[in-house]
């Protein structure tokens, strides 16, 4: 039980915006809020490296290939970054994954679309990693230290990520018209999905009250998804490229753009499940978790014989 | 079989620079010395952030507390004479 005199200094160090520290008081409910947060967020950067993962063995040059390792390797980093966050908060790694491939925790809607063709990875780099970087550098600004440090280091190495994914699209845009039209195309699937990454409307997000108060949150999803849009807009324009979004417009009072509206029941039954690869996804994962235990056990093992400590 | 593992923790520190401090980056997950520094080079390393990485098993770090942190740094305060600002030097002895 929380006493008060500990609560008001933890709301009160907050307020101060000084960082709480894994060894610092917090109510229950912070740590169980960020540990839902974080970990969240790690199985998204680690799930995240199968859609990209799928075009490895035919990227369209060795350039492009040498780049889709490099990328996916990072996201492979920030999922390790985002796991150790969330261990100072005493959970597991092996908690965090019985959660994931129990489904008791989520990961990122997005991923459990396909990639069906090379501008996918376009699409993804620039799209999808644009819109985490909206709110991850927003992130950087969390009142959780561990949580915060990381976002600072994964920032620094997203925008090689979403560079390289407008770099393809830019390219396909200047090649054949069939290329043109797959670059489009991918615009088409991802550009939804991609603004359903920032959560649901303001005025419906379950989380948000205590996560503004303890400024875990600084920004909200409304916001977010504001900014990605009118930044990704002029992007898409640049290179010829049709935002699938008829209803668009500029809006001189906001200063932005007016959006249609999102489909909310495509939402909820993706994140129920049934998307088109959440099977897949999921399956992929626990065989290679599996798999990889005689890898875990032999390096117990050698711990043992070497006896170092 | 045994019981399936994540390894244990332990925590980085990287030099950016030659003669510099090393500084905490974070952790990584390994069962011995080799393979924690070899993690640590792939996890935060891998854009010339380092010159050298010291890793070790977190278990054996020692930390204050929050709570601790009056008691430990408060008498500091007190103490301005510590600091070269205290001193009054005399006109023209400014190279001191």
């Amino acid at each position: 039980m929380d006493s008060l005199v500990q609560t008001t200094a933890f709301q009160q160090k907050i307020d101060q915006d000084l960082n709480i520290e894994p060894k610092d008081h917090m109510p229950d409910a912070y740590r169980t809020h960020l540990i839902r947060q974080i970990s969240q967020h790690a199985h998204s950067e680690v799930i995240g490296m199968q859609p990209e993962g799928n075009w490895i063995t035919r990227a369209p040059s060795l350039r492009a290939k040498q780049i889709l390792l490099a990328k996916i390797q990072d996201e492979g980093g920030h999922g390790l970054y985002l796991y150790s966050a969330a261990e100072t908060l005493g959970i597991s790694r092996e908690e965090m994954l019985e959660q994931l491939h129990t489904s008791k925790a989520k990961y990122s809607n997005i991923f459990n679309y396909p990639t069906l063709t090379w501008a996918d990875i376009g699409a993804i780099g620039w799209l999808v990693d644009g819109a985490a970087i909206v709110n991850q550098v927003s992130l950087q600004r969390t009142s959780f230290g561990p949580y915060a440090r990381a976002m600072v280091r994964i920032c620094k190495e997203e925008s090689f990520h979403q560079r390289q994914g407008y770099e393809i699209m830019a390219n396909m845009m200047k090649g054949t018209a069939e290329q043109r039209e797959m670059a489009q195309d991918a615009m088409n699937r991802f550009w939804w999905p991609a603004l359903m990454m920032f959560g649901p409307h303001d005025s419906d997000s379950p989380h948000s009250g205590d996560a503004f108060l303890w400024k875990i949150k600084r920004k909200s999803n409304d916001e977010l998804r504001q900014k990605f849009i009118d930044k990704t807009i002029d992007q898409a324009t640049l290179i010829g490229l049709t935002v699938p979004d008829p209803e668009l417009k500029w809006n001189a009072e906001i200063e932005g753009y007016d959006h249609g509206e999102i489909n909310w029941e495509e939402f909820n039954r993706v994140i129920r499940g049934n998307g088109p690869c959440n099977k897949q996804r999921m399956a992929h994962h626990i065989k290679y978790h599996e798999e990889g235990a005689w890898v875990r056990e032999a390096a117990a093992a050698y711990k043992q014989r070497k006896n170092e400590f | 079989m045994a019981t399936d593992t994540q390894l244990d923790l332990w925590e980085v520190f990287i030099q950016q620079k030659a003669g510099g401090n090393h500084t905490h980056a974070g952790s990584v997950h390994a069962s011995d010395k080799q393979m924690a520094l070899q993690n640590a080079r792939d996890i935060y390393t891998r854009r010339k952030e380092g010159t050298s990485i010291w890793v070790i098993p977190s278990q054996y770090i020692t930390a204050s507390t929050t709570e601790d942190a009056d008691m430990l740094f408060d008498p500091s305060d007190d103490k301005l004479y510590r600091h070269p600002t205290f001193y009054v030097m005399p006109e023209g002895a400014k190279q001191i």
